[in-house]
C-alpha cells in the first residue's frame, strides 16, 4: 500500500532564509505522527507548507498526497481535498457568522466531490450534533469567526471545524498550546474520534503533555529543519525527560 | 488564476455596456450649450411652471454666477466647462434606445444575471423602452392605488409643481437653499425633475417608496431634485436607485434632495448608487455632487440615511440632519466602495440645535485597486442643543497598496452638556484572513466577500430586506479580482 502522505528531502525557504532543509517523511492511513522539536525549529513552517500558504519558497524535493503533487494545488484545492490545517492562531473574521463559515466551506467541499449542497436547517443539525460532542455553548451559533474567543474556545472551533469536514489528512499545529487540561481533554477526545484506518493525522506540538491523550504511532524530532530522530511513543517521553539538548547534540 | 480572469472578463463589459450608453443622439428639442437666464427662463417655460418657481430659479442662477467651485474636497479631475453643458433635453424618445433586450449587449444582461435584477426591470435598467415592458405598469398601476387610498402624495417633481404649488412653494429650498453651495445653487437654477413625496398627519405609507415604481419619469436627468415632507406622525421609507448599473449620457450629476419631517414623523431614506464609474485606467465615469440634507423640524422626529456608494468615478456626497426639532434624531449610515482610480470623498454632518438630540454615524470605506476613500463628518453642537448626543464609528478597509483611505472628522461643541464619542479604525483584509478561508476550502472570491460583507453588516442592516441582498452582490461584483 502507498502512502497516504510522502514528503520527499523536501527544502523551503523563506526569503533567503532556509528553514525546511531536507524533510522526509511517510505517513499511511490510519496513523497519527507527532511532530515535536524545539521553537524556531521548522514545525509550523512545515504544516504551513503542507497546506499551501503563500510566502514560502519550496527549493527543493517533493510532496506526494493520495498519489499526486500537493505542491501543485492550491491551498483551497488541497482543503477540498481533505487536507485540514488546525491553526496555532485562529484568525477572527469581524461580522461573518461562524456557522455561515462553517457552511461556505462544507458546501465547498460538497461541490467539489459532486455531492449536493446542505441547507441550513440540515446544516444546523450536524453542528449542533457536533458541538454538543465538543462541549462547546449553544451562543457560539451566534458568533463571528473566533472574534472575543478565548485561547481555549478558538482551538475547539478549530477540532469542531475538523470534525465538520472530516479530513483525510489533518494537520494541527500546536493545538495544545494555551489550553488547560480540562480543554486538552475535549480537544484530544475530538481528534481521537476522527482516528480510522482512512485517515492520518499530523500533531506538530511542542510539549508530550497533548500526547497523553492522543497516542501516536510514530514521534519525529525535527531540528534545525531536519528530522534528527525518529521513533514510537517512548520518544516522546524521553523528550519530557531529558529536555531537546541531547537530540540536538546528536544531531550536530 | 481563474478568479482574475472573470473580473477582466466583466470590467470590460461593463465597460462596452457603458460605452453603448454614452452614444448621443442630437435632438430637435436641446437647447444649445451654456447658461444664461434666458436658458433658465425656457427651462421654467417648458415645464409650464408658476412664476414663483421661475423667480426662484432665476435667483438661484444670479447666486450660482458669484459662486465659485469647491475644491477642498479630496478628489482631482479635470476643470468642467459649464458653458459646454447643455441644460435642457425633452424626454429621449424611444427611438433611441434598443428596441428589445435581444438588442442589448448579452454581456450586460450577464451582469443583470449576477446582481439578481428581475426580468421585468432588465429591460428598464438597459435602456429599453419601458412600455414595451407591460409587466412592471400593471404593477405601477396597482402600487399608485393603495398609495392614494392612504393620502400619500408620490408624484415626480414637475407633476407636483402643477398639482400642489402650494407644498413646493412652502417646502423648496427650505432644507437646502440655493444659496447653500455651488452644486446646490447650479441645481436649484436647472433641475429636471425628480420626486416629492408627502406624507400626510399620521399616516404610515403602505409601502416602501421606490423610483422605480415612478415610471413616468424615467429621465430624471443630471440635475434631479428630490423633496420628501412627512407630516406629524407619519412614516416613510424611500428607496433611491439601483444595485444594477445605470446608462447615462451625462457626465455631470448635482442632485438635491430635502427631506422634512415634523413633530414625530420618521424618514428612512436608502440609496443604492452605481453610476458608471470609469473604466480601470480612470478614464470616463459619472461625476456625482450631491447634496442630500433633511430637517428635523418636528419634536422627536428622526431622519435616517442609509447609503451604499459603490458607482461613479467621484462622489462628493454628504447626506445631513438638521436636529431642530428637541429629542430628534438623525443618522447616518454608510458603505463607500471605491476600485480602480475611483475617489469618494463622503460622509455626513450632524447640527444639534434642540434640546435632547441624538445622532449616529456609522461609516464603512472600503478601498480597492488606486481607489482613494475619504470619510469628512462634522458633529455640530449648537449653544442650545443641551443634552446633545453622539456616536460615531469610521472603518475603513483596504485592499492592496496602492489605494488609500482618509478619515476627517469635526466636532464643534458649543453646549458643555454634550456627549460625543468617535471611534476609528483602519484594516486590511489581512492574509491570514485569506488563508484561513482559503484552507477551509473557500474560494479566494468567496472569502473576500464574506470579510466584505462582515466589515459592512452593521451598515447592510440598516437597509430594506431586498435591497440588502441586491447591495451585497453589489459590493461582491464592484470589488471583483480586487484581491489574489
Amino acid at each position: 500500500m502507498s502512502a497516504l502522505l510522502k514528503i520527499d528531502n523536501l527544502e523551503v525557504a523563506v526569503g533567503a532564509t532556509p528553514v525546511l532543509n531536507g524533510i522526509t517523511l511517510s505517513a499511511n492511513r490510519g496513523e497519527v505522527h507527532a511532530i515535536m522539536g524545539p521553537n524556531g525549529s521548522g514545525k509550523s513552517t512545515l504544516a504551513h507548507v503542507l497546506a499551501g500558504r503563500p510566502g514560502y519558497t519550496v527549493s527543493a524535493g517533493t510532496v506526494t498526497y493520495e498519489g499526486r503533487d500537493l505542491l501543485a494545488l492550491s491551498a483551497e484545492e488541497r482543503a477540498r481535498e481533505g487536507v485540514f490545517l488546525g491553526f496555532q492562531y485562529p484568525v477572527e473574521i469581524p461580522g461573518v457568522n461562524n456557522v455561515y463559515l462553517l457552511k461556505a466551506a462544507y458546501n465547498a467541499q460538497r461541490r467539489h466531490r459532486g455531492l449536493p449542497e446542505v441547507d441550513a436547517f440540515e446544516f444546523l443539525g450536524l453542528v449542533r450534533e457536533k458541538m454538543k460532542f465538543m462541549r462547546m455553548d449553544e451562543s457560539f451559533l451566534g458568533r463571528a469567526v473566533n472574534e472575543g474567543f478565548s485561547g481555549g474556545e478558538k482551538k475547539r472551533n478549530e477540532i469542531l471545524q475538523m470534525l465538520i469536514l472530516e479530513p483525510t489528512l489533518a494537520i494541527l499545529d500546536e493545538t495544545d498550546s494555551g489550553l488547560d487540561i480540562d480543554a486538552l481533554k475535549v480537544v484530544a477526545h475530538g481528534v481521537n474520534s476522527l482516528r480510522s484506518p482512512q485517515r492520518a493525522t499530523l500533531l506538530v506540538t511542542h510539549y508530550q503533555r497533548m500526547l497523553e491523550y492522543i497516542v501516536p504511532d510514530f514521534v519525529h524530532v525535527l531540528v534545525n529543519g531536519r528530522i534528527v530522530k525518529s521513533g514510537d511513543r517512548s520518544l516522546a517521553l524521553e523528550l519530557e525527560r531529558r529536555g531537546y539538548g541531547w537530540v540536538t547534540e546528536e544531531a550536530a | 488564476m481563474s478568479g482574475s480572469e472573470t473580473a477582466g472578463s466583466l470590467e470590460a463589459l461593463l465597460e462596452r455596456g457603458y460605452q453603448h450608453g454614452f452614444v448621443t443622439d442630437i435632438e430637435s428639442d436641446t437647447v444649445p450649450p451654456g447658461l444664461d437666464e434666458d436658458v433658465v427662463r425656457l427651462i421654467s417655460r417648458k415645464k409650464g411652471e408658476p412664476e414663483f418657481l421661475t423667480a426662484w430659479r432665476l435667483k438661484a442662477l444670479r447666486h450660482w454666477l458669484t459662486m465659485r467651485e469647491p475644491h477642498w474636497a479630496e478628489v482631482r479631475y479635470a476643470p468642467i466647462d459649464y458653458q459646454s453643458i447643455s441644460y435642457y433635453s425633452a424626454p429621449k424618445s424611444k427611438k433611441d434606445g434598443p428596441k428589445s433586450l435581444a438588442e442589448v449587449d448579452p454581456k450586460l444582461l450577464e451582469t443583470y444575471e449576477k446582481l439578481g435584477v428581475p426580468l421585468h426591470e432588465r429591460a428598464r435598467l438597459a435602456g429599453v423602452a419601458v412600455d414595451a415592458v407591460f409587466d412592471s405598469v400593471s404593477v405601477a398601476t396597482t402600487f399608485k392605488e393603495r398609495l392614494v387610498a392612504a393620502g400619500v402624495i408620490f408624484l415626480p417633481f414637475s407633476e407636483a409643481v402643477r398639482q400642489h404649488p402650494e407644498l413646493i412653494e412652502q417646502y423648496l429650498g427650505s432644507v437646502v437653499p440655493y444659496t447653500d453651495n455651488f452644486y446646490a445653487a447650479l441645481n436649484s437654477a436647472v433641475f429636471s425633475d425628480g420626486s416629492f413625496v408627502y406624507v400626510p398627519k399620521g399616516v404610515r405609507s403602505p409601502m416602501e417608496l421606490s423610483t422605480y415604481f415612478r415610471i413616468n419619469a424615467l429621465n430624471t436627468g443630471q440635475f434631479e431634485r428630490t423633496l420628501i415632507i412627512a407630516d406629524a406622525g407619519s412614516y416613510v421609507s424611500y428607496l433611491e436607485g439601483c444595485s444594477a448599473p445605470m446608462r447615462d449620457e451625462n457626465q455631470l450629476h448635482a442632485a438635491v434632495v430635502e427631506l422634512v419631517a415634523l413633530d414625530d414623523a420618521y424618514i428612512k431614506y436608502s440609496t443604492v448608487q452605481n453610476w458608471y464609474p470609469g473604466d480601470e485606467h480612470g478614464r470616463g465615469g459619472i461625476y456625482n455632487f450631491v447634496t442630500k440634507r433633511g430637517e428635523c423640524r418636528g419634536a422627536n422626529s428622526h431622519i435616517s440615511w442609509t447609503q451604499v456608494e459603490t458607482g461613479s468615478a467621484i462622489t462628493w456626497k454628504y447626506p445631513s440632519c438638521v436636529l431642530r426639532g428637541a429629542g430628534s434624531i438623525g443618522e447616518f449610515y454608510s458603505v463607500a466602495t471605491v476600485n480602480h482610480y475611483q475617489q469618494a470623498d463622503t460622509g455626513t454632518k450632524m447640527i444639534h440645535i434642540g434640546a435632547d438630540t441624538r445622532s449616529t454615524i456609522i461609516s464603512k470605506g472600503i478601498s480597492a485597486g488606486h481607489g482613494q476613500n475619504t470619510y469628512r463628518g462634522l458633529v455640530k453642537i449648537l449653544p442650545s442643543a443641551h443634552n446633545a448626543r453622539n456616536f460615531t464609528q469610521c472603518d475603513s478597509l483596504l485592499m492592496g497598496a496602492e489605494c488609500s483611505a482618509h478619515t476627517r472628522p469635526y466636532i464643534e461643541a458649543k453646549n458643555p452638556t454634550a456627549t460625543v464619542e468617535h471611534e476609528a479604525s483602519t484594516a486590511k483584509i489581512s492574509d491570514d484572513q485569506l488563508f484561513y478561508c482559503l484552507q477551509r476550502g473557500i474560494s479566494s472570491e468567496d472569502a473576500v466577500n464574506m470579510i466584505v460583507s462582515g466589515f459592512c453588516k452593521s451598515v447592510f442592516k440598516e437597509l430594506p430586506m431586498e435591497f440588502a441582498v441586491e447591495a451585497q452582490n453589489l459590493l461582491a461584483v464592484s470589488l471583483e479580482g480586487a484581491v489574489g
